[in-house]
C-alpha cells in the first residue's frame, strides 16, 4: 500500500497552475516584453491545470475501482 | 554577475509551495514506513512510471541541467551524443538484459549482487568506494547549488547549504526511499514546466531552428570550425580537430557509448535503486526504458537554451570575474527571457533538482552503508527495526558528511578535482566486471576482484603517462615525458575508460581460467546461462520490454540521423 503519487502531483500543479495563470491575468502587460509579448505564465499556468486535472482524474478512478 | 536577478512575490511564493508540498509529502508518506523494505526499497511496491522517471531524474541534478545548457554553448548539438550515444543504449540494455539478475536475485543493493555473484572482497571494494563517492557527489551539489544562488540571487551561500541539508533530511526521514523518489518525479515535471517555455520563447526569438542554424555557423565559423560544427553531431567527428569537443567518433563510441555510458546506468547503483523499488520484475524492467523515452528528448529541453544562448548572447555575457564560464547559460537565458512568475518556476526547477540530486545520493548510501557495510561486518543478526534505526543514522551522517564536503569544496578546490579523478578511476572498469559476472559462468570472484584492481590501475597508469595538448612542446612545458598527447580533456578522459575496460575484461578472463568456477547450481539467478528466460506475454504490447526496447532504439536512430 503506498500514498498515490498523483494525488500530491494534481494538488501541486493545480495551486501552482492557478497562482500562475492567475498573476498572468492581473499582470502590467509591460512585463512580457522579455518574453517576445507573450503572456507566458498564463499559458503554462493554464498548461499545468490541465496536466493537473488528468492526475487527479487518474488517481480519483483508481480509486473508485478501488485498486 | 552585473546585476543580480531580481524576485518578485510571486517568484518567492511558487519556491514556497514546493518546499510545503515537499515535506507535505514527507509527512504524508510516514505512516507508510513500517518495515526496513518499506524504508530502503519502497516495499517493492512502485508503479514503473513512477520508477522510471525517478530513473531519470536521479541524475538528472541541477549540474547536469546546468552544465548539459553550458555544454550547449560551448560544443552545439554534438552534447546530444551524452544522451542519444551515452545514455540511452545503455538503458535499453540495463533494462531488457540486466535487470532480471538485480531484480530476481533479490539482492538490496547492487553491491549485494557482487557477494552474491561473486565474493565478499568484491562486494567490499565496490561497496565502500561507491559510499564515498555517493557522499561526496552530494556534497559537490550542495556546493555548486550555494555558489549559483549566490552568484544569482546574493542568497548567503551557508543559508542555502543549510536549508537544502534540513529539508533533504526531514523528507528522507520521514519517508525513506519513496520519499527521495516521489520528488524526483516531482522534480521531472517542474523541469519540463519550467523550462519548456524557454526553449519555446527562445527558438521563437531566433527564428526557430533553421533561424538558429544560422546564426550557430557564424559562431562555429568564428571559432575557426565549419559552419555546420554546432549544428550537426556527426559529421564533424571525422577527427578531433575539427569539432569543438576534440574527440573523434571511435573514442565517442567506445569510451562515452560503451564504457562509460554502460558502466554509469547498468551499476551505478543511485539509479538501480529505483528500478529495485518497482513492484514486479516487469515493472523493474520497463523502468528503464520508459525513462529512455523522455530522456531522449531531454536534449532539447537542456541543451538548446544553451545554444541559443551563444547565438544571442555576446561573447562578454559569459564572463565572469575575468574568466570564460559558459555555466551561466541556463541562468543567463532564465534572466533574459522570463518575466516575474516564470523565473521563480525555472529557479525552483533548478532548487528541486539540486535537493532531489542530493536525496537520490543520500537514499543510495544510507542503503548500501546499512546492508553492505553495516550488515556484514558490524551487527550481523539484528532486528528489522534496529536496521531501519541505523538506516535513519545514516541518513543524517550522510546529510552531515554532505555539508562538510560543501565546506571542503568550498575551501580546497583542488582536493575535490583530484578526488573526483581517482573515482573516475575506480568507475572506468565496473562494467567489464558485470558483463563477465552476467554473462560468463566461468568468471571467478578472484577474476573480478584483480580484474577491478588492474582497471582502476590501467585508468591511473594511462592518465599519468597521457597529457593533453598539441605536439610536444606541452609535455616538455610541464616537465614531465608523456607518451601521448590527447586533443581535448574528453578524449584523454574517453580513452582512458576504453584501457581501463579492456585491462579489468582481460584480467578478469585471464585469472578466471587459471582459477576454480563456483558450481553452476550456486550461479542460478545470477548468471545469463543459468537462469531460465523471462516469457513475456500476458501484457498488453506497450507493457513488454522487448518491444519497448525496439520502440526507445529505432526512434533513438531517427534522432541521430535527423541531426546527422
Amino acid at each position: 500500500m503506498q500514498l498515490d503519487l498523483r494525488l500530491p502531483i494534481g494538488l501541486m500543479f493545480g495551486v501552482l497552475g492557478l497562482l500562475l495563470a492567475g498573476y498572468g491575468l492581473m499582470s502590467d502587460p509591460a512585463v512580457y516584453d522579455v518574453s517576445l509579448g507573450i503572456n507566458v505564465n498564463m499559458w503554462t499556468g493554464l498548461g499545468m491545470l490541465a496536466f493537473a486535472a488528468v492526475m487527479l482524474g487518474g488517481a480519483w478512478l483508481s480509486s473508485r475501482k478501488g485498486t | 554577475m552585473r546585476s543580480n536577478m531580481h524576485l518578485h512575490g510571486v517568484d518567492y511564493a511558487i519556491i514556497a509551495l514546493y518546499f510545503v508540498f515537499v515535506l507535505g509529502i514527507g509527512a504524508a508518506l510516514k505512516r507508510f514506513m513500517k518495515t526496513s523494505l518499506d524504508f530502503f526499497e519502497s516495499g517493492r511496491s512502485l508503479a514503473a512510471w513512477i520508477t522510471g522517471l525517478a530513473f531519470i531524474s536521479a541524475n538528472l541534478g541541477a549540474q547536469e541541467v546546468i552544465g548539459m545548457a553550458a555544454s550547449g554553448a560551448k560544443y552545439g548539438i554534438m552534447t546530444s551524443h551524452f544522451y542519444w550515444v551515452g545514455a540511452i543504449p545503455a538503458m535499453i540494455f540495463v533494462g531488457v538484459f540486466m535487470m532480471p539478475f538485480y531484480y530476481g536475485s533479490r539482492a538490496h543493493s547492487v553491491p549485494e549482487y557482487l557477494r552474491l555473484r561473486f565474493d565478499e572482497k568484491t562486494r567490499a571494494l565496490n561497496a565502500v568506494s561507491f559510499a564515498v563517492m555517493t557522499l561526496f557527489s552530494s556534497g559537490i551539489s550542495m556546493y555548486v547549488m550555494g555558489r549559483l544562488f549566490q552568484l544569482l540571487l546574493g542568497w548567503d551561500i551557508n543559508v542555502s547549504i543549510m536549508v537544502a541539508a534540513v529539508v533533504v533530511l526531514v523528507y528522507i526521514l520521514l519517508g525513506g526511499l519513496t520519499s527521495s523518489i516521489y520528488n524526483e518525479v516531482l522534480q521531472f515535471f517542474l523541469i519540463v514546466f519550467g523550462f519548456l517555455p524557454l526553449v519555446f520563447v527562445g527558438l521563437l526569438n531566433v527564428g526557430g531552428w533553421t533561424g538558429l542554424q544560422a546564426r550557430l555557423s557564424t559562431v562555429a565559423t568564428d571559432a575557426g570550425y565549419a559552419a555546420g560544427a554546432w549544428t550537426q553531431s556527426w559529421q564533424h567527428m571525422g577527427s578531433p580537430a575539427a569539432n569543438p569537443m576534440g574527440v573523434e567518433w571511435f573514442g565517442m563510441a567506445m569510451g562515452l557509448g560503451f564504457v562509460l555510458s554502460f558502466g554509469y546506468w547498468c551499476t551505478d547503483f543511485l539509479v538501480i535503486q529505483r528500478a529495485m523499488a518497482a513492484r514486479s520484475m516487469n515493472a523493474a524492467r520497463l523502468t528503464p526504458l520508459l525513462a529512455a523515452i523522455p530522456k531522449m528528448f531531454f536534449p532539447f529541453l537542456v541543451i538548446l537554451p544553451g545554444m541559443i544562448a551563444i547565438a544571442i548572447l555576446p561573447k562578454t555575457a559569459f564572463v565572469f570575474n575575468g574568466a570564460t564560464d559558459y555555466n551561466m547559460a541556463m541562468p543567463l537565458m532564465l534572466q533574459k527571457f522570463y518575466p516575474p512568475g516564470l523565473l521563480g518556476l525555472g529557479l525552483t526547477a533548478l532548487v528541486a533538482s539540486f535537493m532531489s540530486g542530493m536525496a537520490g545520493n543520500v537514499t543510495a548510501f544510507n542503503t548500501v552503508w546499512t546492508y553492505d557495510i553495516y550488515k556484514p561486518y558490524l551487527r550481523h543478526n539484528g532486528t528489522d527495526a534496529h536496521y531501519m534505526w541505523i538506516g535513519r543514522m545514516a541518513t543524517v551522517f550522510g546529510t552531515l558528511a554532505s555539508v562538510a564536503t560543501a565546506y571542503v569544496a568550498m575551501q580546497f578546490g583542488n582536493i575535490m578535482d583530484l578526488l573526483q579523478l581517482v573515482f573516475s578511476f575506480i568507475n572506468a572498469p565496473l562494467f567489464a566486471t558485470f558483463l563477465l559476472g552476467m554473462f560468463w559462468a566461468r568468471a571467478t570472484a578472484n577474476g573480478a576482484f584483480w580484474g577491478l584492481l588492474s582497471g582502476t590501475g590501467a585508468a591511473a597508469v594511462h592518465y599519468a603517462l597521457t597529457g593533453v595538448g598539441t605536439g610536444m612542446l606541452t609535455a616538455v612545458a610541464t616537465g614531465t615525458a608523456k607518451l601521448h598527447l590527447y586533443p581535448s580533456d574528453m578524449a584523454q578522459n574517453f580513452w582512458g575508460a576504453i584501457w581501463a575496460w579492456s585491462a579489468c575484461f582481460v584480467v578478469t578472463i585471464l585469472i578466471s581460467l587459471a582459477t576454480t568456477p563456483r558450481r553452476s547450481e550456486e550461479l542460478k539467478g545470477l548468471v545469463y546461462s543459468l537462469t531460465p528466460r523471462i516469457r513475456d506475454g500476458g501484457q498488453a504490447w506497450y507493457k513488454r520490454p522487448a518491444v519497448l526496447a525496439v520502440v526507445v532504439g529505432v526512434l533513438t536512430i531517427l534522432l541521430n540521423v535527423y541531426f546527422w
